[in-house]
């Protein structure tokens, strides 16, 4: 009789601590989730004097980029992370060594994109701290819960995206250009390092179209209100919902686990 | 060696749009044996394997490994299978030991992980970053891989591209290894020598199509190839003065010197070497010899009418 398989279960928490491994010893994304962020928290914050408006609120500069920053901390560390981890590993054929065993591919997956929450959940922490620490920028218990809330559905709409657009990714070479070209113009038009106040009606409005205006502005949010419930709003949830699965969605369609698309 | 087909194909056929990349091949490999698949590149063989291995769909024919069609197989097929592909990387940030550990996890029934090291002499590497290691080292850590979920049937592709001779020897040695676990091993290559030393059986595919099957003693006819009587034409004389019997079949080599296949060595032998005596001459470079696999190997793959040299 064949000895029974592991459990789902104990195949996805075993892949996702040598996944959680893999990241804390990877020096590239160690920058991008902790030391990046902080720096640009601690230059935009401390440059930036002033108020602008979140939903009809005033808020102190400082306040609103501890968000702003939050956010684009979360996107690098889940989708900017996976695209170039996964490019990279498919085109150095571990993807396809991988698949070559018994585990399934949503175990694989699965172990990826708790690893991209874990990772979030720690800068997250960073960024808050070192906010309350240097700015005194302080939230209410009900906000920080809605800031969790936030985070995690950021986390894996950002990491079903980050597959998606890996299935377009030619090359490891290309990915990391990819990633940034992808979200540059994003950091200018959500909110993140222009509040958007300061921007047009028309820059507003294709901010919007995209999922990192929604991230942005659950974040912000709570940045201003102390209640869970005025701390999230139920719009932007959908939103970024919405993108995560038709992402995912994409992803299982394109997908490729080996370079130049060989699955025929 | 059994004679329980683990790989049975009959009939497979590739077509990528027009292009016939396998055009109907037959193959049968059994248990515990190492069976060499050869050919050059192009010839329809990384097709072939990806197929048997589950990664690619075939146009026509019939194949099974380990009693089940790799395309449709489940997820347990694949852990009776380890492959070990051409060219991979070693996983990032993990060491030799949690590389392999981490696919240990895979498997329902996997090895022990100090022992398959040991297998494959890499305990000594064990806490080293598998990034670190060598060429020789990783693909080592790759037959480790492939062999920790204990599978019958190993796939090994192009295992010993790029070594230097010692690495070469000692990943031989692994692989010969194999046998003695009782696995049942299929090896693509294009080195002859590997193919020589270690298979038991040989299957040669170009254009598509197997050419010739055999064991390295047998592959190509190779026993009943005419042997080579290679010699430099004697000083103080010209070709044109060598026995008329002898004549019709002698043909020059690229190097200058009259090459003379024989069926009758020492027939030949004895001609040649009386019209010398006769004559006062040398026979200098004299040479008598079998044609190596890789001659052999050569012939099957490239042009049917081939002429080895050309007429003197």
């Amino acid at each position: 009789m064949e000895p029974a398989p592991r459990g789902p279960i104990a195949l996805l928490a075993h892949q996702t601590r040598y996944e959680l491994l893999t990241t804390c010893r990877n020096p590239r994304a160690r920058f991008l989730t902790i030391i990046f962020p902080v720096l640009l928290l601690v230059i935009f914050a401390g440059v930036f004097h002033g108020t602008t408006t979140v939903s009809g609120v005033h808020v102190k500069l400082s306040r609103y980029f501890t968000a702003g920053i939050l956010a684009m901390a979360i996107v690098l560390g889940s989708y900017a992370n996976l695209v170039i981890v996964i490019a990279t590993l498919r085109e150095s054929g571990v993807l396809k060594r991988r698949r070559a065993t018994p585990v399934p591919a949503a175990v694989l997956v699965g172990a990826q994109a708790i690893s991209a929450v874990a990772t979030v959940a720690i800068m997250s922490t960073v960024v808050l701290l070192v906010a309350k620490i240097l700015y005194g920028i302080g939230l209410s218990t009900g906000a920080i819960a809605a800031v969790a809330c936030t985070a995690v559905l950021g986390a894996l709409t950002f990491a079903a995206i980050g597959y998606a657009v890996s299935g377009m990714v030619g090359s490891a070479e290309a990915a990391q250009p990819i990633t940034q070209l992808t979200t540059m113009p994003l950091w200018f038009l959500s909110g993140v390092l222009i509040p958007t106040a300061s921007l047009s009606g028309g820059l507003r409005t294709i901010g919007k179209i995209f999922p990192v205006e929604h991230l942005a502005n659950g974040l912000h949010l709570a940045s201003v209100h102390s209640t869970f419930s005025g701390s999230i709003s139920g719009t932007d949830v959908l939103v970024l919902a919405a993108w995560g699965l038709a992402a995912a969605a994409f992803a299982t369609w394109r997908f490729s686990w080996v370079p130049g698309n060989a699955a025929t | 060696m059994s004679t329980e087909p683990v790989i049975s194909v009959r009939g497979l056929v590739k077509r990528y749009g027009d292009h016939e990349a396998v055009r109907g091949i037959d193959l049968q490999i059994y248990r515990g044996e190492i069976f060499a698949f050869l050919g050059p590149n192009g010839a329809g063989k990384t097709t072939t394997v990806e197929i048997l291995e589950g990664f690619r769909k075939a146009s026509g024919g019939e194949v099974e490994v380990l009693g089940l069609d790799p395309g449709r197989a489940p997820a347990s097929w694949r852990s009776r299978i380890g492959i070990v592909l051409q060219d991979s990387e070693a996983e990032p940030g993990l060491s030799v030991r949690e590389s392999l550990t981490m696919y240990a996890g895979y498997y329902p029934a996997p090895r022990d992980v100090n022992e398959t090291l040991a297998l494959v002499d890499l305990s000594g590497q064990a806490d080293q970053r598998a990034t670190a290691l060598s060429g020789g080292q990783r693909r080592r850590l790759d037959v480790a891989m492939a062999l920790i979920g204990d599978p019958e049937l190993i796939f090994l592709d192009e295992p010993t591209t790029g070594f230097d001779p010692a690495a070469r020897r000692a990943a031989w040695a692994v692989i010969g290894g194999l046998r003695d676990l009782g696995k049942t091993v299929f090896l693509t290559t294009h080195y002859m020598e590997e193919a020589e030393r270690l298979a038991d059986r040989i299957a040669v595919i170009a254009a598509g199509q197997i050419v010739s099957e055999g064991t390295p003693r047998t592959l190509g006819d190779r026993q009943l190839e005419a042997a080579r009587i290679v010699f430099s034409v004697p000083v103080g004389s010209s070709p044109s003065e060598i026995p008329p019997e002898l004549t019709p079949r002698v043909r020059k080599e690229a190097d200058g010197r009259l090459l003379l296949p024989s069926e009758s060595v020492a027939q030949d032998l004895y001609i040649l070497a009386g019209w010398a005596i006769e004559r006062g001459l040398e026979l200098h470079d004299l040479e008598v010899s079998r044609p190596t696999l890789e001659d052999v190997y050569l012939q099957l793959t490239t042009d049917p009418d081939y002429s080895e040299g050309s007429p003197a």
